[in-house]
């Protein structure tokens, strides 16, 4: 069935990426299909207002409420949810714990699924072709690249979210963060300790 | 069998360039005007996220190998608008000059955004397949890794995980299969499970005896092992 591997309609906009936006754009415009208006709001909104600090929150209050945590890793989609966080490729939300035996990171061979309305949009090195090819393979190295370097003892368990369910990891608290409030745990966590490619900050 | 996009386990991308943390959202604006057109233009309601996952993956090899990431969502944006009858070539080729067109009222509002972003679409549908797996089981993907209902068509079972054996870790309910939403033969909502594979079962040279990799799996890429 699928005769789809010739005679691509792009090919029919200006090759120049920022020009072939605007062409696509202006045409849907001039339909009346999309709001240009509309537009700004989807930017203003990841631009803005989801990103790493919505995760930071949710991390932060399982590092210090421990029936929140059970709660977040028994069905993280209505803990979230419950905090404001939903929507758009975070419909389904699993939270993976790392352990002193086991650090978890999350890839996504096939595209590049990734937990939205928890994290934002996807950097670009978690969209390229070296992440997605060898983060299943070679976690080690990656992480080496991030300048992360694992125990010896400790395993890496990779997710490829290859269906809907987003992943995010839970890190381990760092030392010297005892008498550190929600918020100011919460500055902490960075969005790589959240993908699993990097670790929380140590309080200075 | 395969696409260009299943590229989980290849050798030979090089190192990943970590950003800086305060490095922008949208590194050129162009970026963000090509993620807004296409969240806009898909509440128009004429495809899924499978059939947009599967115009991405069908660009020609040569075409997904040089394109960047946005490249690529605004390509396979033009080419679905064209494929599901909402603008013709001729309206590609003279951008300037479109009246109204018939599905103009279903266009998304900005005072509708923050509504739709917030809902999303959950994949989560009820089905009466029986589940045939639990946690802990040993399961087995099939192989070749390929769409069992379209020759070529959109699946989710990498090449690198076929033909491997692992143990269910979690049921995650039932929930639209791609291999057939992607092709508009319906949800065919079916049991979907993450699965757990020793890197050994999947890699020749497997960095630590104890690392696995998870995948998400649907019933019917597996078999009891």
């Amino acid at each position: 069935m699928p005769h789809d591997d010739h005679d691509h309609p792009h090919a029919l906009l200006p090759p120049e990426p920022a020009l072939r936006v605007r062409a696509l754009e202006t045409v849907l415009i001039r339909k009346g299909l999309i709001d240009p208006a509309a537009l700004d709001e989807i930017i203003d909104t990841y631009q803005n207002k989801i990103g790493p600090q919505n995760g930071a929150h949710v991390i932060a209050k399982a590092w210090t409420d421990p029936e929140f945590k059970q709660a977040l890793l028994e069905d993280a989609t209505s803990v979230v949810a419950e905090l404001g966080y939903h929507g758009r490729q975070g419909e389904h939300i699993v939270v993976a714990e790392n352990t002193p035996e086991q650090h978890n990171m999350v890839v996504c061979t096939l595209c590049s699924c990734y937990p939205w309305p928890l994290l934002g949009i996807p950097p670009g090195w978690y969209k390229s072709d070296a992440y997605r090819a060898r983060a299943v393979r070679e976690p080690r190295k990656v992480l080496s690249e991030f300048g992360v370097t694992l125990p010896v003892e400790t395993a890496v368990r990779v997710w490829d979210s290859t269906a809907e369910i987003r992943y995010l990891v839970l890190p381990i608290r760092p030392e010297g963060s005892e008498g550190l409030n929600e918020e100011e745990l919460a500055a902490l966590v960075t969005r790589d300790s959240m993908i699993g490619t990097g670790m929380p900050r140590v309080p200075s | 069998m395969t696409r260009v996009h299943d590229m989980g386990g290849r050798f030979g991308d090089g190192a990943v360039t970590p950003e800086p943390v305060d490095a922008p959202v949208f590194q050129h604006d162009w970026h963000a005007r090509a993620l807004a057109v296409t969240l806009a233009a898909g509440s128009l309601g004429q495809w899924n996220i499978d059939i947009s996952r599967h115009a991405r993956e069908k660009l020609s090899p040569k075409d997904y190998t040089r394109f960047s990431y946005y490249e690529k969502w605004i390509s396979a944006l033009a080419d679905l608008l064209v494929e599901s009858g909402v603008l013709t070539e001729n309206d590609l080729k003279n951008v300037e000059e479109a009246g109204e067109h018939p599905l103009a009222d279903r266009k998304l509002k900005a005072e509708a955004v923050a509504k739709v972003l917030a809902s999303g679409g959950p994949a989560d549908r009820p089905s009466d397949i029986p589940f045939a797996f639990d946690v802990g089981q040993a399961v087995l993907t099939t192989r070749p890794a390929a769409n069992r209902l379209v020759d070529g068509g959109h699946t989710r079972l990498p090449a690198y995980a076929a033909g491997a054996k692992g143990r269910v870790l979690m049921v995650h309910g039932t929930h639209v299969l791609p291999d057939s939403s992607a092709h508009r033969l319906g949800d065919a909502p079916e049991p979907l499970y993450a699965v757990a594979f020793p890197a050994a079962e999947l890699w020749a040279d497997p960095e630590h005896p104890k690392d696995e990799v998870v995948l998400d799996l649907w019933q019917s890429y597996l078999e009891p092992a």
